[in-house]
């Protein structure tokens, strides 16, 4: 399991999210979740992502927070 | 806007907070959320405690009851105060102005200026704004600036987004000349354009409150709120503080030639620790120079906050000497403003508890 799937099931034990292609329309991620995610993954990579970085399209699905993750200089 | 104020000071700070102190882990059954959950939130965002009236504690109450505590002290004289600003959006009545009220009650003379406005997260900065101004005048030497909220009485209890961090309070800020203050530069922006963002819908002459206003609905999130409620975008906020904030501290900092490094402290608003820490990140600000401890023991009392987390985290210090602080409100209207100043040495800096059962 990748680290960010990891953190993903760590926040939201009872959704699988390998299998879904937007967590938010799919009912798996909110935007307190996002919250929580978005510190998840700073402290676990050590970054700070930028707020404005902190919509909805970069954390839709496992590709998109890894394509974030590697803009942000870090290897997913 | 570019402001700048001459010679003028802020010399004293109170801040008011009702002794009732209620903790998230009791309130988190009101919410739709599982307990893990709940407590991953606690964490980010500095959901704690909060501190908010019990009962139909009014604005005035916590007004009151601070200047009454700074007449008793020997730091204000009746007499001498010649203008009263009250900034709140929880005023005691849709007439008379709460600063009348609050004037009435304390018997103050009638040879001053009251001066409401309905300001909310930025209120701090706007009431200094206009007390500086009235400074101005030289009939006027003592300028007392109240900001107060009873906000929690109009956040729905099972509205999550809002409620675990609201808070209760009041501060009273003395403002008068001193020949030695300096220049003091400001900036302040408005959009009235996005004044949905946060909102009270119903209560005032647009949607007068009736029974339809007052059912409890529950929106796509599991918030559970009437129309009579508070209510607040909090994706919209978010997105405001992280495009508009940086922008604004960052200018002001420019246009004085001042760096992160020469300003002792940041005093911001205090929406939760989560956006104040991304703020920080943003401008480059450590996270020790920007306070963000408001939320997880008192709650978010809009206008007081500023003065909360100065009362809170440097009362000695602004006791003995003085910093070289910049402080920034942002919050409903849209409203967005900061300001840098050398603060202090202050006459009082102190926080006092109001009790509902005196």
């Amino acid at each position: 399991m990748s680290t960010v799937v990891e953190i993903l099931t760590q926040i939201r034990p009872e959704f699988d999210f390998s299998q879904s292609s937007d967590f938010f329309e799919d009912g798996m991620l909110d935007s307190f979740d996002l919250v929580t995610l978005v510190s998840e993954l700073d402290k676990a990579y050590g970054i700070s992502i930028d707020g404005l970085q902190i919509v909805p399209e970069n954390f839709q699905n496992v590709a998109a927070i890894e394509a974030l993750l590697s803009r942000n200089g870090v290897v997913p | 806007m570019r402001l700048s104020f001459r010679d003028k000071a802020i010399s004293g700070l109170l801040t008011v907070v009702p002794a009732n102190e209620r903790k998230f882990v009791d309130e988190m059954a009101n919410f739709n959320f599982s307990q893990a959950r709940s407590l991953k939130l606690k964490q980010v965002m500095g959901y704690d405690r909060h501190r908010i009236v019990a009962g139909p504690v009014c604005a005035s109450d916590l007004a009151v009851a601070g200047i009454e505590h700074l007449l008793a002290g020997g730091h204000l004289v009746r007499d001498d105060i010649d203008a009263l600003i009250v900034v709140t959006q929880s005023p005691d009545y849709l007439m008379p102005a709460t600063s009348h009220v609050v004037q009435g009650r304390l018997g103050l003379h009638a040879d001053m200026i009251c001066l409401d406005i309905n300001q909310g997260c930025a209120g701090f900065i706007v009431g200094l704004m206009q007390g500086f101004m009235l400074l101005d005048q030289p009939a006027v030497a003592k300028v007392v600036l109240v900001n107060v909220d009873v906000l929690s009485r109009k956040v729905s209890p099972r509205d999550r987004n809002s409620y675990p961090l609201i808070g209760d309070a009041a501060s009273i800020t003395v403002l008068e000349r001193r020949e030695d203050a300096g220049v003091i530069e400001a900036e302040l922006k408005m959009d009235g354009t996005r004044r949905e963002t946060l909102m009270i819908p119903a209560g005032g002459f647009r949607r007068p409150s009736d029974a339809e206003t007052a059912a409890m609905i529950e929106d796509a999130e599991g918030n559970v709120r009437s129309l009579d409620h508070l209510k607040m975008d909090g994706s919209a906020v978010f997105n405001f503080v992280m495009t508009e904030v940086p922008e604004l501290i960052g200018g002001l900092l420019a246009r004085t030639g001042t760096t992160v490094d020469e300003v002792d402290a940041f005093l911001c608003h205090q929406p939760n620790r989560f956006m104040l820490q991304k703020l920080a990140d943003k401008l480059a600000v450590p996270h020790e120079k920007m306070p963000s401890n408001v939320v997880e023991n008192f709650g978010n009392s809009s206008g007081v906050t500023i003065p909360l987390v100065t009362t809170f985290n440097l009362a000695d210090a602004l006791l003995a000497g003085s910093r070289k602080v910049c402080l920034a409100g942002f919050g409903v209207g849209l409203t967005w403003g900061a300001m840098l100043m050398r603060l202090g040495p202050l006459r009082f800096c102190e926080m006092i508890e109001y009790r509902e059962d005196v």
